[in-house]
């Protein structure tokens, strides 16, 4: 279990608490109750069996959560990414149409300022779900995202690129952020 | 008019499915075969959705859910074996990088 | 069992033109669903590179399995149907990402891209810099990652 601790990057080897695996806990018994699609006694026990087993057999780090979670801001979020997701499958798509479908791309680099691998991981996954953008490679020491964008050929669409990133994760922390890396990030 | 949509779905989705069979078969690169491969599964579980609600049954659901499940797993062994392919065979393709 | 619980599923409201509206509405999500896979079919085998083809491939993987659940709820109208179908959107959210980066980061690691279509490559002077094909603790090679990391920790 030694190798788990690096994980952590502030406090080494440390087992995760139990109050730090409830969330992941109580998700997996509601994913188990809509996989059966019942909410009934049975479900609920075998749920939270099966969830204590997966958890003990399939060991992870514990996720370290901020603390802070503001609904209101995350709906925002979730609503902006949802948007954002819409509108750039059909650019894609149509340009997939287009007489000349030869898209100029970029690999950029983005130095996020959050040092959460939760956040890292949320921005991670909103730049890969929207078509159009992608992460290649992380650097999870410096919280860099190196981002595969289409359609990016002049340094302005690049910098524009990149601030879309920031932005996202602007977003997210103000969602779901420490309060110390929100304050940080505000102004 | 549920006929139009049957032939319309049906018909996109099919030249869809050959389209991506072609990108499997020719490739050029491994890679280009597991994006196109798992596309094809994705496919899949639109054509499964989609019968489900033009025909009005919920029989298959359990279909589309395992499908979703079970994606990922293709995809990332190969990719695995794709990156560690090079760097095991000979040094000198890092250059390119 | 779930047949059991379809069957005692409240229903949405069912008098005809409701009805007819949500069909149409299911007609249309379900034809913007094939349309999008379609165009992921179209852009694999049109775009240059084996990175712009994983962009066109994220389409249909998310947005078209999004709006067909949607249209298999409206065209069932009930909710427990789109309750168990919140998982597909769920597992599908979660190992897209996954998948895609996965496969990309091979993709650009075996060089199977084209460098003519990059405007700007940021990726190759920090590998290049890092001496060896993994960067500093990217990725998810456990042992290169964990050493770098006890570097960069120290």
């Amino acid at each position: 279990m030694t190798d788990n601790s690096v994980a952590v990057v502030s406090e080494p080897s440390r087992r995760a608490s139990f109050l730090e695996q409830l969330p992941l806990l109580v998700a997996l018994v509601v994913l188990w109750m809509l996989l059966w699609g019942s909410l009934t006694p049975l479900t609920i026990v075998t749920g939270i069996v099966v969830a204590l087993g997966v958890t003990r057999a399939f060991y992870l780090p514990p996720v370290e959560l901020s603390g802070r979670f503001n609904p209101f801001w995350f709906a925002v979020f979730l609503g902006r990414f949802l948007g954002e997701l819409a509108i750039a499958s059909f650019q894609v798509a149509l340009q997939a149409f287009a007489a000349a479908p030869v898209p100029r791309s970029a690999i950029l680099r983005v130095d996020l300022r959050t040092r959460s691998d939760f956040i890292m991981t949320g921005v991670s996954l909103a730049v890969s779900l929207v078509p159009g953008s992608l992460v290649i490679e992380l650097d999870r020491t410096n919280a860099r995202l190196y981002v595969h964008q289409l359609n990016a050929r002049t340094p302005d669409e690049i910098e524009k690129a990149r601030a879309h990133v920031l932005s996202l994760e602007h977003d997210l922390l103000r969602a779901w952020g420490s309060r110390d890396e929100w304050q940080a990030v505000r102004s | 008019m549920i006929d139009v949509v049957l032939y319309l779905a049906g018909g996109m989705l099919a030249v869809a499915g050959l389209l991506l069979l072609y990108r499997v078969v020719v490739g050029p690169s491994l890679v280009d075969r597991v994006i196109a491969s798992d596309v094809l599964l994705t496919t899949l579980i639109i054509v499964v959705g989609a019968e489900m609600a033009i025909n009005g049954h919920t029989r298959t659901i359990p279909l589309m859910v395992v499908l979703a499940v079970i994606g990922i797993l293709g995809s990332v062994s190969v990719a695995r074996f794709v990156q560690r392919a090079p760097s095991s065979s000979a040094s000198g393709g890092e250059g390119e990088l | 069992m779930i047949a059991d619980l379809l069957r005692a599923s409240t229903s949405f409201v069912d008098s005809e033109p409701v009805a007819t509206v949500l069909d149409a509405v299911a007609a249309v999500l379900i034809l913007l669903a094939a349309f999008l896979t379609l165009a992921a079919a179209v852009g694999l085998i049109r775009f240059p590179d084996a990175l712009a083809r994983l962009h066109a491939a994220t389409k249909p993987q998310i947005l078209g399995v999004i709006l067909v659940v949607i249209a298999i709820a409206l065209s069932v109208r009930s909710w427990v149907v789109l309750l168990l179908l919140i998982p597909v959107i769920v597992f599908q959210l979660l190992t897209a990402p996954i998948s895609a980066h996965m496969v990309g980061r091979a993709g650009y690691r075996a060089g199977d891209y084209d460098p003519d279509t990059l405007a700007v490559d940021e990726l190759a002077p920090d590998v290049a810099a890092a001496g060896t094909s993994d960067l500093p603790g990217g990725g998810f090679d456990d042992e290169s990652g964990t050493a770098q990391r006890q570097q960069g920790g120290s």
